[in-house]
């Protein structure tokens, strides 16, 4: 059988990847996919340790997750449509009316 | 209590949640039946009876106090605090988005539904006790604030404030979650009590610090604190002037309800330098940078970011001292900062082109009211006697000093009197400056004025008379710290989870 700690550290190599693609990728949906693979490497980490402690409350929480990740896939995708219809382009340099 | 189905008792208990939903629904059921010219006052007006609704059925939940849904939620004397808050707030804003949707040329409908979908986040946030109830509530909060943040749809930086807002939003929910589970690794629960006694019961193990720093990296970025505070200017700037008054107190409540419900209930480890690092960072970086803005949104996003600080000086104080300041000061800020922000979008016109400093000038003289109720606000802000800002930050120092946390409550009083500064640079505009060119000042509807009074009438009342206030965040302070020892047994009693191996 493969170890609990496997899982843990795929989780948090495919979280690292996730973190790495938001802050280097500038076109705004491979940012918001990025977010996803964060969410989807937290799903991994809580199924890992629902194994490890044998309680189920892991496994149901990553249904929520998932439920809450596709809400806000959808409200993202909205926001991300609103701002293309005002500035035709989908990369981040070039959403710069407001200074950072 | 069946352990299968839910009862009476606990419907009761989320009663306002239910109420504020039912009127949420209604207005987006609503919305395309009403023609356009009559949905402001008619979805506005339902939106207002919802959150008095609201606040009656809080009344009422306040009644029956206890847990409820098998110990994922808690009413007690701190959730009710933040439930009448948090309410109070979008009742508030409410009042303010009346004109201000009109003068926009906005659709209204979805507008106050939203408020009211936030309103149910918020609402949960302050009373959950469970991890994955707490995650829910603050998603349901953020979505919500995160299309009000973009409602201003055919401006550019309204869509681009929200954009920001839901990117770093969601990063940082992806980095509570994940400290989430960490916990639920670490201690085999996702329940505060059960967490909290996991980790009080000997060695605490490296994993629950870990995740106690990744859970208060995600919660920062809801309160805006530094060194999380990047997306707050931009995202203030654009979006829309009682929509920000809104998502500075309302949202930031209740994610320092669940700070407080996390770091004092459960009794977090490792958390000390952790806040103290943050508390200095926010109140100085925020208040520096508050010193070279000529934007008044901006200005005030920046002042929310150091007031964000002062508030986390507290949670480095000892528990009991530490959160009835928190809570008190949440309750002050909110009343000052809607009102500043009232004030605000009623200036800042069809849209919002005035909201520079140099608009304000002369203010003073061509509407005296607008210009004495900011003053208020901004003397509020600044922490002068008779205000509410006052004792709130003397609260938060005396904790820290009594405390021994000498050298960050210097740091703190350094912070107010910087901040000090671009408060009354702002007076000094509007009493003291010609304006160079015309401002028009639309008169104030009767609206603006019930919200202008509402909010005048709370930050003059916790200056003068914070005693009754006082008494009761301390009470209530009291029960939250009290509240894991008496639940974790009665947890033990009924195992309502069901576990793999049964």
């Amino acid at each position: 059988m493969v170890p609990v700690s496997y899982y843990l550290i795929l989780s948090g190599i495919l979280f690292s990847c996730g973190v790495i693609g938001f802050l280097i990728k500038r076109n705004i949906i491979t940012i918001f996919i990025s977010i996803e693979l964060m969410l989807n490497g937290v799903n991994l980490s809580f199924v890992a340790f629902a194994a490890q402690w044998q309680h189920l409350s892991g496994q149901v929480f990553v249904f929520f997750v998932m439920v809450v990740a596709a809400a806000e896939a959808t409200v993202g995708l909205a926001i991300i449509i609103a701002v293309f219809r005002t500035r035709e382009t989908l990369n981040v340099d070039h959403v710069n009316l407001l200074k950072l | 209590m069946n352990p299968t189905l839910p009862v009476g008792a606990d419907y009761v208990r989320i009663l306002p949640e239910i109420v504020l939903s039912i009127f949420g629904m209604a207005i987006m059921v609503l919305d395309p039946l009403v023609d356009e010219k009559k949905s402001q006052q008619l979805l506005g007006g339902l939106g207002l009876i919802g959150t008095l609704a609201g606040l009656v059925s809080t009344w009422i939940m306040a009644q029956s106090p206890g847990f409820a849904f098998w110990n994922m939620v808690q009413v007690d004397g701190f959730s009710v605090f933040f439930h009448v808050l948090v309410i109070a707030i979008a009742l508030v804003l409410i009042l303010t988005s009346y004109e201000y949707m009109a003068v926009q040329q906005l659709r209204a409908g979805e507008y106050y539904g939203l408020i009211l979908f936030g309103l149910v986040g918020m609402c949960l946030m302050s009373s959950a006790v469970e991890l994955v109830l707490i995650f829910i509530s603050l998603e349901i909060s953020s979505i919500s604030t995160y299309i009000l943040a973009g409602f201003r749809r055919r401006s550019a930086t309204s869509s681009e404030s929200s954009l920001k807002y839901f990117l770093l939003g969601s990063f940082a929910t992806a980095f509570f979650l994940y400290g989430v589970a960490m916990m639920f690794g670490a201690t085999g629960s996702t329940n505060i009590d059960a967490i909290s006694a996991a980790l009080n019961s000997g060695k605490v193990p490296l994993l629950a610090y870990v995740a106690m720093a990744l859970m208060f990296v995600g919660l920062g970025f809801k309160v805006a604190a530094a060194p999380f505070h990047i997306w707050t200017p931009d995202v203030y700037e654009g979006a829309p002037a009682p929509v920000v008054g809104f998502m500075s107190t309302a949202p930031k409540a209740a994610a320092f309800a669940v700070l407080l419900r996390i770091i004092f209930e459960a009794n977090a480890p490792g958390r000390f330098w952790l806040i103290w690092l943050s508390a200095v960072l926010s109140m100085t970086l925020g208040n520096v940078a508050a010193l070279v803005q000529d934007n008044v949104k901006r200005l005030l996003a920046y002042s929310s970011i150091a007031h964000a600080g002062y508030i986390l000086v507290a949670f480095a104080a000892k528990p009991e001292l530490g959160a009835p300041a928190v809570m008190f000061y949440t309750a002050a800020y909110a009343a000052m900062n809607v009102g500043a922000f009232a004030v605000v979008s009623h200036l800042a016109n069809e849209n919002e082109r005035y909201v520079t400093l140099e608009n304000y000038a002369g203010l003073g003289r061509s509407s005296p009211i607008l210009a004495g109720t900011l003053t208020i606000f901004l003397i509020s802000l600044i922490g002068i006697p008779i205000t509410g800002g006052f004792f709130a930050k003397f609260y938060v120092f005396s904790a820290a000093l009594q405390s021994n946390l000498v050298w960050l409550t210097i740091i703190g009083v350094i912070n107010s009197a910087i901040g000090a500064y671009y408060y009354l640079k702002i007076i000094v505009v509007m009493y003291m400056r010609e304006a160079r060119e015309e401002v028009p000042v639309l008169p104030i509807p009767l609206a603006l004025r019930a919200a202008l009074a509402l909010t005048l009438a709370a930050t003059v009342y916790l200056g003068v008379v914070p005693g009754r206030m006082l008494t009761f965040v301390q009470q209530s302070a009291q029960q939250l710290l009290q509240a894991e020892h008496t639940s974790a047994r009665e947890q033990v009693g009924n195992a309502a989870v069901p576990r793999a191996t049964q």
